[in-house]
């Protein structure tokens, strides 16, 4: 009989394994890992805001979310020198997120829960926030996925066929957002972009075109969730760290398969 | 009229990269614009998409118009794994039926279970040509499609395009640095430095001074030779020479 908490816990990491698996795809394929990075980041912001506000917690964390994803899209787009400017963006909301969480009276909050997520915690309806967003994020992929890979692939190509890149652009990082909200709670802010990287990044080197790749980063994701909790639970060992450490031995062990699948 | 652009000019930062540019392509109609490098051409071609908004003026496309584009250089992700199958159904999907067909047209079936990366120059190419096809498309807009390809390649490639058009009907708008080899192709051919310079038949082109000045052709039955030799001199009335 295994304990509800492991069993809830195991839950909530398919969830967003789920749809952390084609969206790290995308940000992947769009060379977006900077991106991620500084959604995660101020996430934690988002966090200190819903809180001296008194919202509920996904909530404020994916209103920053979104908000820090808009204001790299316009960065990205203006394309030039935008590597510092990330970083500042990025580290501020971090920081200032940080400090201000030690400012919220009454509330003690464990900031490592924060960094590094608290999969053993996750309750009834944190499962029920992790698999409506993450349902939100697939439909989402779903109903655009030609067209996000049309204008992932090129631009002027989707352009050419009535598609707007921008409006593509646009919507992954709502879906991004939306993603980060969810996994804060299971991976933390610091490993969110980890569990984009890592499942997808392996799958790469075994798949031959998007969709397989996409479906196999899910898989990749699933295996390090289970081994990642399994591991945690027998070895004592963090559990957020213990699943991405997971997703980097998977992707290692996936590496020499890369000249096979070429 | 497919695609219309009136006194259209296109800036990049500070820079006027094209100015003032009157122009239109009709049904069925070759057109080839060249230049020197930095002459506005692709720049050209993204604004005439509605990728490149213009600075000033207007483009006007016919409605429901279906634009096949070939782009100049299509770079994809290494971490992105695409089959030439898989690239046929972007962004809409196709039968294996139509697929095939789209591969034997441009004569590179059998490449179907291939990778992108895994194409050469001349397959690559054809492989886009093949997509662009797929729409049924009113124009067809190439952007030095034949970048990297050796001279049989281009010789090929181009008798390629003419065969589809007269099969299509479609219209061709294509920028290329291998005058030669187009102008024989093209209705009308531009020059396009920043600005219009001349443009008519390949035969009055290639008279013209203004493309002589700018491509420094002297013998018309040799391969152009496409360096910037001397630029010429702008009034408001447009372009002088020397």
């Amino acid at each position: 009989m295994i304990d509800q908490f492991i069993l809830r816990a195991l839950l909530a990491g398919i969830g967003v394994a789920i749809a952390s698996g084609p969206l790290g795809c995308f940000v992947v394929w769009r060379r977006m890992a900077y991106f991620g990075d500084a959604t995660a980041h101020a996430a934690v912001l988002g966090v200190a805001i819903a809180m001296i506000l008194g919202m509920p917690l996904t909530f404020g964390t994916l209103i920053v979310a979104l908000g820090m994803g808009l204001a790299v899209s316009a960065i990205a787009a203006r394309g030039h020198g935008m590597d510092t400017t990330l970083g500042v963006l990025s580290h501020s909301a971090l920081a200032v997120g940080l400090v201000a969480i030690s400012f919220v009276q009454g509330v003690r909050v464990d900031v490592s829960t924060l960094l590094f997520g608290d999969i053993l915690a996750v309750g009834a309806s944190d499962l029920v926030i992790i698999y409506t967003g993450a349902a939100l994020v697939l439909a989402l992929l779903f109903w655009r996925w030609q067209y996000l890979l049309t204008s992932t692939l090129n631009p002027e190509l989707a352009t050419a066929a009535g598609i707007s890149p921008r409006r593509e652009q646009l919507l992954l990082t709502l879906a991004l957002a939306l993603t980060v909200a969810i996994a804060i709670k299971v991976v933390g802010a610091l490993l969110i972009s980890a569990m984009l990287l890592l499942p997808s990044a392996s799958a790469r080197s075994v798949s031959r075109t998007p969709e397989a790749m996409a479906l196999i980063a899910v898989g990749v994701g699933i295996l390090a969730m289970c081994g990642g909790l399994a591991g945690s639970y027998w070895l004592d060992t963090p559990t957020g760290p213990s699943i991405v450490a997971t997703a980097a031995g998977l992707f290692v062990a996936t590496l020499p398969l890369r000249k096979v699948f070429g | 009229m497919l695609i219309t652009a009136e006194d259209m000019s296109v800036t990049h930062g500070a820079a006027a990269v094209l100015r003032d540019v009157n122009f239109q392509i009709e049904k069925g109609e070759i057109v080839t614009v060249i230049g020197p490098n930095g002459s506005g051409k692709s720049t050209l071609i993204r604004a005439l998409l509605g990728v490149l908004p213009p600075s000033s003026g207007r483009i006007r496309r016919a409605k429901g118009l279906r634009i096949g584009y070939v782009p100049q250089k299509l770079s994809i992700d290494a971490s992105l794994p695409m089959t030439v199958r898989r690239f046929l159904s972007l962004p809409v999907r196709i039968s294996d039926d139509v697929a095939l067909q789209a591969l034997t047209r441009t004569g590179v079936e059998g490449l179907a279970d291939r990778q992108m990366v895994d194409l050469s120059g001349g397959q690559f190419q054809r492989v886009l040509l093949a997509r662009a096809l797929l729409s049924r498309p009113d124009i067809l807009i190439l952007d030095e499609p034949t970048q990297g390809l050796d001279h049989p390649g281009i010789n090929a490639f181009y008798e390629l395009i003419e065969q589809v058009r007269q099969e299509i009907g479609c219209a061709v708008l294509l920028v290329s640095h291998d005058l030669h080899v187009v102008m024989r192709a093209s209705d009308r051919v531009i020059c396009l430095n920043g600005h219009i310079c001349c443009q008519g038949t390949p035969s009055v082109v290639r008279n013209a001074p203004e493309y002589q000045a700018l491509f420094g052709v002297s013998d018309s039955s040799a391969l152009a030779i496409y360096e910037h030799h001397h630029d010429h001199i702008h009034d408001e009335n447009g372009c002088c020479h020397d």
